[in-house]
């Protein structure tokens, strides 16, 4: 009896014994050579593995960032500035600052705006109907409504309004990760500066047809008719292919153009309301 | 016992409801729209500008290279734009648009009904004249035939299949021109025999579910020994054209591969049609068949209409219309081609195009796609799939966006015969996702 | 209309659906159903509509509460999986066991994994092998003494078929399988066995033997096989490869030593095996897709099958048999189809 216990105790421990040398072994064999600061700055970084800073995800952004101490392009639009400051602590670096972004439709064709000409009978999948055909109204260009973007944000800051059947883009939560600025097959998402206050004007349309075609399938369309870009002081508005632009950059927030716009295509975001135009700016 | 091809394959009824019409000549339309990209490849370049006047039959755009083909008038009268306009899915295509004035025919082009069975020009004559006078072919795709015909290294053909297979259901426009004008759909197809050498056997492929269009053919070729008939069982994708090689002779077409390294090209018979018009009527190809149908019988025309004109009017002139410009009433979807392939008609004022081959009307009852349900792994679709796919398989694959798998399991092997959705019991929209990672993979290539 | 429909090719559906084949199954069971009632009167009714309700008010209920979305009962492949569930219980079972039986089946075996078309094993089955081994009495409880027809009904195929035979001891109730495992073991050879019980042919096909109640018959089973067939549900693979599989397997067994082995018919019209074969094993949810796949899993099934029968403890081993087959199905659809291209062949 005691034997057999005996015999269990001592086999069993042997066995613990060898199998950890061997993992020990294994173990220091293949160990992989990490700079320790890839994971300090790993740390730092909000985790969301998203891809919108163009890597496979924070760890590859991570050791991006350590292996390469001149590259300059290297941010992480959904930690922001703040985000990037601490990975630069870790390495003593300096870093461009970068201001926030937000991704918005460019597409102001809700349901009322727009007539539907045809129902879409397919899979509800953005990039499928848009490779099908021109959509269901007339503007070849417009939002197609099924949320491709909606399914391609992982922070959950896009829904669809089903009031206008546009996707809303919730402020708070956009990180301006770009995910759904590759999604949208229609490519009518774009990613501008948040503005100063969030404040910001922006085209919200991308309908390249001359200005008669445009008006006869959706109301709020770009007609091209450059009133904008003669009552800009700064030269921020342009019309190309018959479609407004404004360059966020120049942009001083003045609201001249919102004024002018005759289908009120220009919209403007976050401002107070009209009364208290002299106190801006 | 007929022939057929080997894998998978579904059995759609055929509803072939207006086989016993006659083709009729559509009326001349006032204005016609017409696209620079009737063809696969590159689009046409335009030669005519705003105000130009043209005649039957003059070359209005040049080929945009190799993989390309020229487009010519299809009626005369005075361009009135030259600028994109939506075809009929929607979509803006660079098009000539011509206000009709007349019908003046440029000269040298044989309006005459007569048939010329006897064969003057040399092979060069012949292709040069087929490339020239923008023939495509007329089966679905629009390839420019003169690319088919152009010889391959180290491919040399040894077999023309004339494709009057025509599986889709519905369309009948195959079938009436091999009844009308068999003698003609022969010599187009002897035509391009010789250009592919002298020592090529023609071989003209039809489904036994039409008896007289094998009688016809038969008949016709009774005296060749180059060329052959044979009766294909019915089954569907069989006018594809790997499917056609397969039942014809027994060959299949390596994934990845053309066609012709197996030793067959395949022509469509309204291609030889418009062979023969070209290289003996010196008629570029402006017109073609279509077949306007539906399943309820009211509406069963079989028309040679010219290209470029608008949808809405051949709808109105068969009686599908309303006075206010609406579909009539049962009817809630136009298929431009065969219910299996055709893309469906978002636009009315669209027009049709060289390879339009029929215009399908379905009420909402007949077409309308149920709520998808949950895959239960009946691989029915395996069992359909024609070129021995797993469409359940890639659907995942297309869902997750996997790339590199969906390679690996021969996504590009798929021809989008559309088997896999037609026998779907869940209703999985299988194809519109494959197709689309497809789309992405290729652009994500020429990237 | 003033709106168009517009939808990606194809334009044309097979009307196909998941609620039609899984009535085209229900219609094939249909016969197995009836000749278990004939055969085992009220209480084999009861076991069958306690069964099918059962299982479909837990999947209405788990659908619609606890994963929160439409209920899924009419898609129709709750009732299949009640109705296998039943064919697969004696006649006696209790109703409670078989309310248990229905909430391991859907609750546990299919609605965890996601309903419909994710389950990895064959919920019914799953159901059995539990039942089988948590009420081992029950189970194997084959008498059918609370049946209000059953002394006039069992009148009728007796003179109808001119058996020798007399009932088989109700009270006992051992299977034929579970007879010769017994007496096998007990050192009895095959003719001594076979003289002792009667094991005509006959009454198996129509019937006559006890067992669960899909056991019942071989004939109505291979009805609904033909018409399986005819609707193109099912692909005769799978059910042909256990079938051979099985007889090839008992056949070589036989051959070594008629004495102390049952020849291959035996095996074939005895126990679960037809029943397993031609409604368990081609559950398309379970088993592979491609038609190597189905061969390899049919196979597996055969030789398992055997193995438990001879050598196990169980008489009978079916069940197991699909439900270990289940397990490698993952693996089994790893198997990818032929490229067009290996078959060039010219000329």
């Amino acid at each position: 009896m005691t034997f057999t216990l005996l015999y269990t105790i001592l086999s069993l421990s042997l066995l613990g014994g060898l199998l950890a040398v061997i993992l020990f072994i294994v173990a220091q064999k293949f160990k992989v050579q990490e700079d320790p600061r890839i994971d300090q700055v790993l740390e730092v970084l909000p985790g969301a593995n998203c891809g919108g800073c163009g890597f496979a995800g924070c760890r590859a952004f991570a050791e991006h960032y350590v292996n390469n101490p001149e590259a300059t392009d290297i941010f992480c639009p959904v930690g922001g500035n703040p985000v990037m400051k601490l990975a630069a602590q870790v390495l003593d670096r300096e870093v461009q600052e970068q201001m926030p972004k937000l991704a918005v439709l460019r597409c102001n064709g809700s349901c009322g705006a727009s007539e539907r000409l045809n129902i879409y009978d397919g899979s509800s999948v953005c990039a499928v109907a848009a490779d099908l055909y021109g959509g269901e109204t007339g503007c070849s260009y417009g939002c197609l409504g099924m949320g491709d973007c909606v399914n391609a944000c992982v922070f959950d800051a896009i829904y669809i309004d089903p009031q206008t059947c546009l996707p809303v883009v919730v402020e708070d939560k956009c990180t301006s990760c770009g995910a759904c600025v590759k999604a949208c097959p229609r490519l009518i998402l774009e990613l501008r500066p948040k503005g100063p206050k969030s404040r910001r004007i922006y085209v919200a349309c991308a309908n390249k047809d001359k200005g008669a075609v445009t008006r006869k399938v959706c109301s709020v369309g770009c007609i091209g008719c450059k009133l904008c870009v003669k009552a800009c002081e700064f030269e921020a508005v342009t019309v190309t292919d018959n479609l407004a632009y404004i360059d966020p950059d120049k942009c001083r927030l003045c609201r001249k153009c919102v004024a002018v716009c005759p289908t009120g295509c220009i919209l403007e975001i976050n401002f107070p309301p009209k009364k208290q135009k002299t106190e801006n700016e | 016992m007929s022939k057929t091809f080997s894998i998978g394959g579904i059995h759609p009824r055929d509803n072939k409801f207006s086989k016993d019409k006659p083709i009729e000549n559509f009326p001349i339309p006032k204005r016609v729209f017409i696209s620079m990209n009737q063809h696969l490849g590159m689009p046409a370049v335009p030669v005519v500008k705003k105000g130009d006047s043209v005649k039957v039959g003059q070359l209005i755009a040049e080929p945009a290279g190799f993989v390309s083909a020229p487009v010519h008038a299809s009626v005369s009268g005075i361009v009135a734009d030259v600028a994109p306009y939506p075809d009929f899915i929607g979509k803006k295509v660079l098009t000539v648009v011509i206000d009709t004035e007349g019908d003046q025919w440029l000269e040298g082009i044989d309006r005459s009904p007569q048939i010329r069975s006897e064969i003057t020009d040399t092979p060069q004559e012949i292709f040069k004249k087929i490339s020239a006078l923008g023939i495509v072919g007329l089966g679905g795709a629009a390839f420019p035939t003169h690319v088919k015909l152009t010889p391959l290294e180290g491919m040399k053909p040894e077999y023309l299949i004339l494709n009057g297979a025509e599986c889709e259901p519905y369309l009948t426009s195959d079938y009436r021109l091999i009844l009308e004008h068999g003698q003609e759909v022969l010599t187009g197809g002897e035509m391009m025999r010789r250009v592919l050498g002298n020592d090529v056997m023609g071989i003209i492929g039809i489904e036994n579910n039409k008896p007289k269009a094998i009688a016809v053919m038969k008949k016709l070729t009774s005296g060749f020994l180059q060329w052959k008939v044979v009766p294909l069982k019915k089954r569907y994708p069989q006018g594809g054209e790997k499917q056609l090689i397969d039942a014809v002779l027994g060959r299949k077409v390596p994934s990845f591969a053309l066609p012709v390294s197996t030793g067959a090209i395949v022509q469509n018979v309204g291609t030889a049609f418009a062979v023969y018009e070209a290289v003996q009527k010196n008629k570029p190809l402006i017109s073609n068949v279509l077949t306007v149908t539906c399943s309820d019988l009211s509406i069963q025309k079989n028309y040679r209409f010219r290209n470029g004109t608008p949808i809405r009017e051949i709808l109105t002139a068969a009686g599908a219309m309303e006075k206010d410009g609406t579909l009539s009433a049962p009817f809630a979807k136009v298929v431009n081609g065969g219910p299996m392939m055709g893309k469906s008609v978002a636009n009315l004022d669209g027009p049709v195009m060289k390879s339009t081959s029929g215009l399908v009307l379905f009420t909402e009852e007949e077409t309308k796609r149920k709520e998808p349900g949950e895959c239960i792994r009946c691989s029915k679709c395996f069992q359909a799939c024609p070129m021995r796919l797993q469409p359940y398989l890639l659907y995942q694959l297309a869902l997750a966006g996997n790339t590199e798998e969906l390679e690996a399991n021969r996504v590009f092997d798929c021809i989008e015969c559309g088997c896999c959705l037609y026998s779907c019991p869940a209703y999985l929209p299988l194809l519109d996702q494959i197709r689309l990672a497809k789309n992405v993979s290729l652009k994500n290539k020429r990237k | 209309m003033d709106k168009l429909l517009v939808s990606p090719a194809p334009h044309l559906h097979s009307k196909d659906s998941t609620r039609r084949i899984m009535r085209d199954v229900i219609i094939a069971l249909i016969p197995a159903v009836l000749v278990s009632v004939y055969f085992a009167g009220l209480s084999a009714l009861l076991v069958i509509i306690v069964s099918v309700t059962g299982c479909v008010l837990v999947e209405h209920l788990i659908a619609r509460y606890l994963m929160k979305k439409r209920t899924t009962v009419y898609d129709l492949s709750a009732v299949v999986t009640g109705l296998i569930l039943a064919l697969n219980l004696p006649a006696s079972s209790p109703w409670w066991m078989v309310l248990i039986g229905c909430v391991v089946a859907i609750g546990i075996a299919k609605m965890t994994f996601g309903g419909l078309g994710h389950n990895l094993f064959n919920p019914a089955l799953v159901a059995r092998v539990f039942l089988l081994i948590s009420f081992p009495v029950q189970m194997t409880n084959w008498s059918v003494t609370n049946s209000i027809f059953r002394p006039d009904r069992w009148e009728l195929p007796k003179g109808l078929l001119g058996a020798q035979g007399q009932l088989l001891d109700a009270a006992s109730g051992a299977t034929p399988l579970g007879i010769i495992k017994e007496g096998l073991a007990n050192g009895l050879t095959m003719e001594t066995l076979s003289q002792q019980h009667d094991f005509s042919y006959w009454h198996m096909l129509f019937g006559r033997i006890d067992g669960s109640l899909g056991e019942a018959s071989v004939v109505a089973i291979l009805l609904g096989f033909a018409y399986l067939l005819i609707r193109k549900v099912i692909k005769p693979v799978i059910p042909l490869s256990i079938i051979v599989t099985v007889a090839v397997f008992a056949g070589i067994l036989w051959l070594i030593d008629p004495s102390m082995n049952a020849d291959p018919l035996f095996h074939l019209l005895t126990g679960g095996l037809l029943l397993g074969a031609v409604f368990m094993a081609t559950d398309y949810t379970t088993s592979p897709m491609s038609p190597l796949g189905m061969l390899i899993f049919g196979i597996g099934i055969g030789i398992i099958t055997m193995i438990i029968r001879i050598w196990g403890v169980y008489p009978e081993g079916v069940s197991f048999a699909i439900l270990f087959m289940n397990a490698v199905v993952p693996l089994l659809n790893k198997i990818k189809p032929l490229p067009y291209q290996k078959e060039v062949s010219r000329g």
